[in-house]
């Protein structure tokens, strides 16, 4: 069989969240350089804050300000950042204290080696340049010696109340992978890239799918006999689109259907070309278009055969 | 959930199957269909039934291991979904498919089901792609990785005093030598614990990275002693949760699996043996202490997830292997766990028992 194939994936999203209003004055409060909490019934103060208490699920907003230094409670180095992490340099993840908080903060601590770290250790907030209102304006956290020590602080009530605050987040994320398509589908792209489309004949039901997959859905076993169809095949259903698909550089109206290709036990789809769109019918017999260089076929076009019996493609709709 | 119903009135169920795949670094020459198939043809061959057969399926994967949508749909492929089966899918491991179902058959609806599960993490950097299932406003933005929270666990547990790096090693040495007898591991025999990965965790702390699935088969009652010589019957089962943010826990407990565990009826009698889905050897130290196993506990006979860790099928294996054993006759009780999330956020704790005839 031909090399397994593989090729980049890119899965790149914004994500866009709405933020409630005690995440909204946390996140705008970092933006004014100003850390909140949210006290609870019982009295703690929860840094980051939560709209709920994880013990009781009681409605929390009692908002409170706390320190911007704080208490190191557990760390672990870092010797070899990951790209979106906070500092290119190695760092040390820590959960952090902050003074006049009970629960602790996760972020990450700029020290020149894992010798400079200690649960216990003071460490003070170095706040972003630039602040937009998100947890990455703590930059990251310092060592401070010299801080006064835990205690000292108590927390303060806040009305959690900015100008102009901040009532959503959008969190880029991105994540490359390297998509392996496996056995079926490999073999399928390598046959097609070679002008031939082959299918695969389920051992059980005889039934030959295009493309396809390594499977028949309908036997729950390998489909293992691989078989040519086409290039030759009929129109089952199809239909007109009229909105013109961003990055794609085709006139609308087009038509866009199913082809049974002959010998082939399910429909594929594809472009159907070379004959106006409104004269595309269930039953025209097509072939595929290669244009270019291209890898699969660019779109179908009529042979010029009469049409197909609906009764030697109804089972295929 | 467990001690509702008198365990007398309640429809006796069992794992009466087992299969995975030899688990490997890089399977990129198979989809996850093709990884998949052959497993559940041997787990429904040791049955004897086909898929059609099946009362009801439950599988357990997740999209952003594949990087695609929907991504289990393909899989269901391997299943033979047409005519229409009873299905469900769970986005996590497939321990929690495993759950389902059972409740499924305890409800009486089917009296068989097949649950299967499986990962790739061939594909992405697992590291990173494991940081987009972290609360999205406080964590995910500073993309810590899986090994980086663990550490942060580790450490606390050597400030606690709980452990310290030699007994973390000793930890990873036991799992991977008991995985030279387990022919279906990643990482087996005696391996330097090499350099840190993220400190206090080395290489040798830490889980192999690789693809794998696992498949098993459940049946209700009479059917279970039909399919099975000595099938492994559920005695109970329950998973809970911790608070989200862990700077709210106490990262060197576990109380979450200790309530499963006493829900799933762990604590009645002692187990002899204990498959943990413990990733992170410091994970293992957590676990002992929240369950109470004291030495005279066989713990992950398979070598565990730090020999083999398909992501999303892991947690599947533990109740796998302890089934297997008591199928063997290796084990009359055993203690069946699994975890999902930073720093055993999740824990689900089954307990099994083999009948003696």
């Amino acid at each position: 069989m031909p090399e397994p194939l593989t090729a980049p994936l890119v899965v790149e999203f914004p994500f866009t969240r709405s933020l409630g209003p005690v995440q909204s004055a946390f996140l705008t409060g970092l933006r004014e350089r100003t850390v909140l909490g949210v006290r609870t019934g019982d009295g703690r103060v929860l840094v980051p804050p939560v709209e709920y208490d994880p013990v009781t699920a009681e409605e929390l907003r009692d908002l409170v300000e706390v320190g911007t230094t704080g208490t190191v409670t557990t760390w672990a180095w870092n010797p070899s950042p990951r790209p979106q992490q906070p500092l290119a340099t190695p760092f040390a993840w820590v959960l952090v204290r902050l003074d006049g908080a009970d629960t602790a903060l996760l972020h990450v601590l700029d020290a020149p080696g894992p010798e400079a770290v200690r649960t216990g250790m003071r460490v003070r907030v170095r706040w972003a340049g630039r602040r937009t209102g998100a947890v990455t304006d703590i930059a990251c956290f310092e060592p401070a010696a010299d801080a006064a020590a835990a205690g000292e602080t108590v927390a303060t009530a806040h009305t959690g109340a900015f100008a102009e605050p901040v009532t959503g987040i959008t969190v880029p994320a991105r994540l490359e992978y390297t998509y392996a398509p496996g056995r079926a589908q490999s073999r399928y792209l390598a046959a097609l890239a070679g002008h031939r489309t082959v299918g695969e004949r389920c051992p059980s039901c005889r039934k030959v799918y295009v493309p396809p997959r390594g499977a028949c859905p309908t036997c729950g076993v390998a489909t293992d006999e691989q078989v040519e169809v086409g290039p030759r095949g009929t129109v089952t259903t199809f239909c007109i689109v009229n909105i013109k698909a961003k990055g794609v550089d085709i006139e609308v109206p087009y038509v866009y259907a199913h082809i049974a290709l002959d010998g082939a036990g399910l429909a594929l789809h594809g472009r159907i070309g070379g004959i106006p769109y409104d004269q595309v019918r269930m039953g025209l017999r097509v072939e595929p278009v290669w244009t270019g260089d291209g890898r699969y076929p660019d779109h179908y076009r009529p042979t010029g055969e009469p049409d197909a019996d609906y009764d030697a493609y109804k089972e295929l709709l | 959930m467990t001690t509702a119903t008198s365990p007398q009135a309640r429809r006796e169920v069992a794992i009466v199957a087992f299969a995975q795949t030899r688990h490997v670094r890089d399977s990129a020459t198979l989809s996850e269909v093709e990884m998949l198939m052959p497993v559940l043809h041997e787990v429904l061959g040791q049955v004897g039934l086909t898929a059609g057969e099946i009362g009801f399926t439950c599988s357990g994967s997740c999209d952003y291991l594949a990087g695609r949508a929907f991504s289990f749909t393909m899989a269901l492929d391997g299943v033979g979904a047409w005519p229409p089966i009873s299905e469900s899918h769970v986005e996590t491991d497939g321990a929690w498919a495993l759950y389902e179902a059972w409740v499924k058959l305890l409800t009486g609806e089917a009296d068989t089901a097949l649950v299967y599960s499986y990962g790739k993490s061939s594909p992405g950097r697992l590291r990173d792609v494991l940081t987009r299932q972290l609360d999205p406003y406080y964590l995910a933005p500073l993309w810590p990785d899986s090994v980086a929270l663990a550490a942060l666990q580790a450490q606390a547990l050597i400030d606690a005093g709980d452990t310290d790096e030699t007994a973390l090693a000793a930890v990873a040495g036991r799992s991977r030598t008991a995985a030279g007898g387990n022919p279906y591991a990643q990482e087996s025999g005696d391996r330097p614990q090499g350099a840190y990965v993220v400190r206090p965790l080395r290489r040798g702390d830490c889980p192999p990275v690789g693809d794998g699935a696992a498949a098993v088969v459940l049946a209700a009652g009479d059917t279970a002693r039909r399919l099975c010589e000595r099938p492994a019957w559920i005695r109970g089962m329950d998973h809970r949760i911790e608070a989200h943010a862990l700077g709210v826990r106490d990262l060197t407990d576990s109380p979450s699996a200790r309530l499963a565990a006493e829900r799933a009826g762990a604590f009645d009698a002692p187990v002899d043996t204990a498959e943990l889905h413990a990733p992170f050897t410091s994970q293992e130290v957590v676990l002992r202490k929240a369950l109470g196993l004291g030495d005279d506990v066989t713990v992950n006979p398979s070598g565990g997830p730090l020999a083999a860790n398909p992501v999303m099928a892991a947690g599947l294996i533990r109740l796998g292997e302890a089934a297997a054993r008591i199928h063997r006759g290796e084990s009359r009780r055993a203690l069946a766990h699994a975890t999902s999330g930073p720093c055993l956020q999740q824990n689900l704790v089954a307990v099994l028992e083999g009948e003696d005839r």
